[in-house]
């Protein structure tokens, strides 16, 4: 496969995402624009972040006159995730210059991530060269619709009235990121002892009640995995 | 009111931050590979953050003056059902939409 075609087929295969991306960095428009931010600031948290549950996170927080360290914190623990991404990356574009992975890196947002190695996974291999432009073809069109989609939500916002319920939005869009991905037990106890912490410590100050909970959650996670494992060994050895 | 200097702090911080995530491996530690029990931990962030950010928004909405109002709540819990039998944007369009109806019915 040409380069060319590679970053055509990328750009395909990511297509459908353009139906979720557009709705949720309008909604982050809107809802930035709501919490008082102007166009301008709006864009910049936009583009310097491009990572749009951690910049709903650090809005919430900065609403609530949480102290910037711990919105700080908290926005950044949302997007340790991409640490992940970025050592699943290694073995298919690590062969890259160091220029081409510093601009893979901005780029780097989920859908794109798990459409790109979910096809360097499968047959037929694609060459180092087509790899690199097919990533570049599955976030160059995430990335223009991110900003437009911002753009557009925060110029369009300030004619949305109150009726509509906008602050829903950001619960919503959460939910509807998370709900997907519980299909195991532990996902789902760290779903349950997220919300059972976030109630137990939301009288926390400075807001740290969120970053509680969060941590709770995924050692609540790990241990249920990790007995979920251990009973399965001790059945193979029974 | 958002605080400008707090405003800036944060998103200078949150721009770097984030970069650096990214950066980490693909840029820097190349075939290092993280600690197992980190791996793991990190496995669960979304499932662990997300829900501790719903409950607040979902029970006390800042547009309810902190209220529980039921509408939100069964539009949230609709907006979950759909979202973990169908798709991302079902959940969306589900959660807003059965709100709107739930307002317009009165509830």
């Amino acid at each position: 496969m040409t380069s060319r075609s590679a970053f055509w087929r990328g750009f395909a295969d990511c297509a459908p995402f353009i139906l979720i991306v557009i709705p949720y960095s309008m909604m982050f428009g809107v809802v930035a624009r709501d919490a008082g931010l102007d166009v301008f600031r709006t864009m910049s948290m936009s583009v310097l972040v491009i990572a749009g549950a951690s910049q709903f996170t650090a809005l919430t927080l900065l609403k609530e006159d949480a102290p910037v360290f711990v919105a700080l914190l908290t926005a950044l623990v949302v997007n340790l995730r991409m640490a992940i991404y970025s050592a699943a990356l290694v073995p298919h574009l690590g062969h890259a210059r160091l220029g081409v992975r510093a601009l893979m890196a901005y780029l780097m947002v989920d859908q794109a991530f798990a459409v790109a190695v979910k096809r360097y996974e499968s047959p037929p291999p694609l060459s180092p060269t087509a790899r690199v432009a097919y990533y570049f073809g599955c976030m160059m069109l995430i990335c223009p619709f991110w900003y437009g989609g911002t753009l557009a939500g925060a110029i369009l916002g300030q004619a949305i009235p109150a009726s509509l319920s906008i602050d829903f939005a950001v619960p919503v869009c959460f939910i509807a990121l998370v709900a997907p991905g519980l299909r195991s037990l532990p996902h789902v106890v760290a779903a349950l002892t997220s919300v059972a912490a976030m109630l137990v410590f939301s009288g926390l100050p400075w807001s740290l009640g969120l970053l509680v909970a969060t941590l709770c959650a995924m050692v609540a996670g790990v241990q249920t995995e990790l007995y979920l494992r251990r009973r399965v060994d001790r059945k193979a050895a029974a | 009111m958002i605080d400008d200097r707090a405003f800036w702090l944060l998103t200078a911080g949150l721009g770097i931050g984030t970069y650096l995530i990214r950066f980490s491996f693909l840029g820097l530690l190349g075939g290092r590979t993280l600690p197992q029990w980190l791996l793991m931990h990190l496995k669960y962030v979304g499932a662990a953050v997300f829900p501790a950010m719903i409950t607040p928004l979902v029970l006390w909405p800042e547009a309810t003056g902190g209220q529980i109002d039921p509408a939100r709540l069964i539009a949230a819990a609709a907006a979950f059902v759909v979202g973990m039998r169908f798709s991302v944007l079902g959940a969306i369009f589900t959660g807003m939409g059965s709100l709107y109806l739930l307002q317009a019915l009165g509830l």
